[in-house]
C-alpha cells in the first residue's frame, strides 16, 4: 500500500468518530424533527403528514410570528449591550490590571458560570423587585420618587442575560488580546497615533475574531434560552423557546413544536452565516 | 490502592447511595406526589421504591404515556374532570373492587360522573380545593376580594398576577362574565376574549405556582387570579396575610384523581399505591405536601390533620365553598385548541 493510501485511511479512521457521533447525535434527530414538523395535529392525535401548514401558521399567526420578532430583538440587545460592556472590561484586565492580580478578576469574572441559571434568574426576580435592592436602593437615595416596575418586563430578561453573557464575552475577547504583540501598539504609537488612535484603529480591529466568536455564542445561546425570559418576563411576551414549551408542555403539538424549532436553527445558521467570515476560533 | 481497600469503597459508596428495595412503581404524577413525606411510609411498607415523574397538564401527560411502552408507567395522577378522555384512548386500567372505599369521601367531589365511564370506575379522587382568588389582606381590602368585579375596577391595576393556566382563569373570567364553567364553548370562549385582554392590561405578570408565590410573597403583586389554598397555604407559616376567598361570583373546583395505566405489569402494587394514598394517612399527607397543600376528598383524614392544618385548609367552610363552586371546564379538542390559542395571544399581547 502507498503511503498516501496509508494517510487517506487513517485520515478516514480518524474522522470516522466524529462523524458517526455527528450523525447519531445531529443528523438523525434533526432528521425526526424535521419530519415531525410536517405532521399536524387532528385533534388530541398526531397525524403524519407531508404539508407544510405548521410553517405557514408560524409566519401568519399573529402570536407565534410575534414571537421571532420578541426573540431577535432581546437577542440583538443582549449581544450589543454584552459587547458594549466585555470590551472594555476585557481591555483593561488585559493591559491595567497588574499580572498578579489577573487570575483572582478572571475568577471573579466568571463567578457567574458556578451557580445554577435557575438560582441566578430567581436571584435577580429578587434584586429586580418593586421591594428589591435596586428600587429600594434608588427610592432611598431619593433618586425615584417611587419604584418603578423592571421585574416582569423585557428589560429584566435583558439584565438576567446581560449578567451572564458580558463574562462569557470577556473571556473570549480577553483571550484575543492577550495573544495581541504589544509591539502592533508601540508601532503605532511611534508613528504618532494617540492612545484612542492605537484602540480604536489597531487592536479593536485585531480583536474582531473575539469579540465575533463571543457575539455568535451569546446570540446563540440567548435566542435558545427558555428560563431566563420565562421567570423575569413575566410572561408578558413569549419568545420562541417559551412558544416551543407552550407547544409541548399545554398542548402535546410535537409537530408545531417541532417546526418553531426547526425555524430556530434556521435563524441560527443565518447568523453563523452572517458571522463566519470572522469566526476564527484559533485567534480565541 | 488494593482490591480491598476498593472493595470498602465502594461498599462504603452503596450505602450512602438510595436505599435498595425490592421493586419499583413508577408514577406519573403532579408535584405535590413527589414529597418523600408522602412516599416514604409506603415504600417502607411494600420494599419498593417509588419512581416519578412530574408533568403539567392533562394534554402533557397523555403525550408521555402515547409516547410510552405498555408498563412503563404503572399509576398517574390526573385532573378527575379529564379521566373520560384518558380512558377514550385506552390509557387507563379499571380499578379493582375495593380499591378506594368512599364511604368517608365528601359527596361533591365523587365526581362519579367523570371517573366512572360505562359502569366501570377507572381513577379515585384524591384531593381538591379551589382556583379563585389569592390576595395579600395586609395590602388589599379584603371586602374587595369579595366580587371577581374588582379586577376589572382599576383599583388594582399593576397589582395583580394571573395563574398560568388557561383553563381554571378562563373558567373564571367566564364566570365573572356570567358564563357558567359548562357553557364555556368556543362561541362563549369569544366573548371573554376582550374581558382577558382587560385583566392581562390590569396585570403585572403571568406566572407559574412558584413564580406566583415569590409574587406575592414578596409583594411584587397584592392579587393572585387563579390562586387558592394550594398557593397559600404553603406560605403561611411565613406570611399569615396571605388569604383566599370564594368570590359571590363562585370558584373554579380542582380535583386530582389516582389510576392505574393500562398495560402495568404491576396492577396489584399500583393499587396498593391508591389505597394507601386514598387511606387517612396517606391523605392526611398528602393534602399537606410540601409542594402545595389541598384538601383530601377522604373526610377521615380529619382524625390524622391537626387542627392548625384544618384551620389553614378551612375545613369547616368546606361544605359552603363547595356549594359555590364549579368544576373545570371540560372543553374538547376543538374548544380545547381554541382556548389555547386565546391565551397564547393574551401572553403575546
Amino acid at each position: 500500500m502507498s503511503i498516501e493510501a496509508q494517510e487517506k485511511r487513517q485520515g478516514v479512521a480518524l474522522v470516522t468518530p466524529a462523524l458517526l457521533w455527528t450523525l447519531v447525535f445531529f443528523a438523525v434527530p434533526f432528521g425526526a424533527m424535521a419530519l415531525m414538523s410536517l405532521a399536524h395535529l387532528e385533534g388530541r392525535e398526531i397525524v403524519q403528514g407531508h404539508d407544510l401548514g405548521n410553517y405557514l401558521r408560524i409566519f401568519t399567526d399573529p402570536s407565534l410570528r410575534r414571537g421571532i420578532f420578541v426573540s431577535l430583538e432581546i437577542t440583538a440587545t443582549v449581544t450589543v449591550i454584552s459587547v458594549l460592556l466585555a470590551w472594555p472590561l476585557a481591555w483593561i484586565i488585559a493591559t491595567r490590571v497588574p499580572q498578579r492580580w489577573r487570575r483572582m478578576v478572571l475568577l471573579l469574572a466568571v463567578l457567574p458560570f458556578w451557580t445554577s441559571y435557575v438560582v441566578r434568574s430567581y436571584s435577580w426576580a429578587l434584586v429586580l423587585g418593586e421591594k428589591g435592592v435596586v428600587m429600594n436602593a434608588l427610592v432611598g437615595l431619593g433618586l425615584l420618587a417611587e419604584p418603578v416596575q423592571i421585574m416582569a418586563t423585557r428589560a429584566a430578561t435583558v439584565t438576567g442575560f446581560v449578567h451572564f453573557f458580558v463574562m462569557l464575552l470577556t473571556l473570549t475577547i480577553y483571550s484575543n488580546l492577550i495573544q495581541l504583540s504589544p509591539n502592533y501598539a508601540r508601532a503605532a504609537q511611534d508613528l504618532g497615533a494617540s492612545q484612542w488612535q492605537v484602540i480604536r484603529l489597531v487592536i479593536l480591529p485585531l480583536t474582531l475574531p473575539g469579540v465575533m466568536t463571543g457575539a455568535f455564542l451569546t446570540f446563540v445561546l440567548c435566542i435558545g434560552d427558555y428560563i431566563t425570559p420565562q421567570i423575569l418576563g413575566g410572561n408578558n411576551e413569549l419568545t420562541l423557546p417559551q412558544l416551543i414549551m407552550l407547544q409541548l408542555g399545554r398542548r402535546g403539538d410535537y409537530p408545531m413544536a417541532s417546526a418553531l424549532s426547526i425555524v430556530l436553527m434556521a435563524i441560527v445558521t443565518l447568523a453563523y452565516a452572517a458571522s463566519a467570515r470572522w469566526l476564527k476560533m484559533e485567534r480565541v | 490502592m488494593t482490591f480491598k481497600h476498593s472493595c470498602a469503597i465502594a461498599a462504603l459508596m452503596a450505602g450512602l447511595g438510595p436505599a435498595a428495595y425490592a421493586e419499583d412503581l413508577n408514577a406519573l404524577i403532579w408535584c405535590d406526589h413527589a414529597d418523600p413525606e408522602l412516599l416514604e411510609p409506603f415504600e417502607t411498607a411494600h420494599d419498593v421504591r417509588v419512581n416519578v415523574k412530574e408533568y403539567e397538564g392533562t394534554a402533557a401527560g397523555l403525550t408521555l404515556l402515547e409516547q410510552s411502552r405498555p408498563g412503563d408507567w404503572d399509576v398517574m395522577v390526573i385532573d378527575a374532570v379529564d379521566v373520560g378522555r384518558a380512558v377514550e384512548r385506552g390509557f387507563l386500567a379499571p380499578l379493582p373492587e375495593g380499591t378506594a372505599p368512599t364511604a368517608d369521601y365528601f359527596p361533591e367531589v365523587l365526581l362519579e360522573d367523570h371517573v366512572t365511564i360505562n359502569g366501570t370506575t377507572y381513577a379515585a379522587v384524591e384531593k381538591f380545593g379551589y382556583n379563585t382568588v389569592a390576595y395579600n389582606k395586609s395590602a388589599v381590602d379584603p371586602a374587595d376580594m369579595t366580587s371577581l368585579a374588582a379586577l376589572w375596577s382599576g383599583k388594582y391595576d399593576g397589582r395583580i398576577a394571573i395563574y398560568d393556566y388557561y383553563l381554571p382563569v378562563l373558567g373564571l373570567v367566564g364566570l365573572n362574565a356570567g358564563v357558567d364553567t359548562t357553557d364555556l364553548d368556543a362561541a362563549a370562549l369569544e366573548t371573554l376574549r376582550d374581558p382577558l385582554m382587560q385583566l392581562k392590561a390590569a396585570s403585572k405578570q403571568v406566572s407559574d405556582v412558584v413564580g406566583s408565590q415569590t409574587a406575592l410573597a414578596t409583594g411584587e403583586v397584592d392579587v393572585l387570579i387563579g390562586g387558592g389554598e394550594w398557593l397559600t397555604a404553603v406560605l403561611n407559616a411565613e406570611n399569615p396575610d396571605l388569604d383566599w376567598t370564594i368570590p359571590e361570583e363562585g370558584g373554579l373546583l380542582w380535583a386530582q384523581s389516582l389510576a392505574i395505566v393500562e398495560g402495568t405489569e404491576k396492577p396489584e402494587l399500583a393499587a396498593e399505591f391508591i389505597k394507601y394514598v386514598t387511606s387517612p394517612e396517606g391523605q392526611a399527607r398528602l393534602a399537606t405536601s410540601s409542594c402545595y397543600w389541598g384538601m383530601p376528598a377522604n373526610k377521615a383524614a380529619g382524625d390524622v390533620l391537626s387542627d392548625a392544618q384544618k384551620d389553614i385548609l378551612r375545613w369547616d367552610d368546606q361544605a359552603e365553598y363547595l356549594t359555590r363552586a364549579q368544576l373545570y371546564p371540560v372543553p374538547d379538542a376543538d374548544t380545547d385548541a381554541a382556548m389555547q390559542d386565546l391565551w397564547t395571544d393574551m401572553l403575546q399581547n
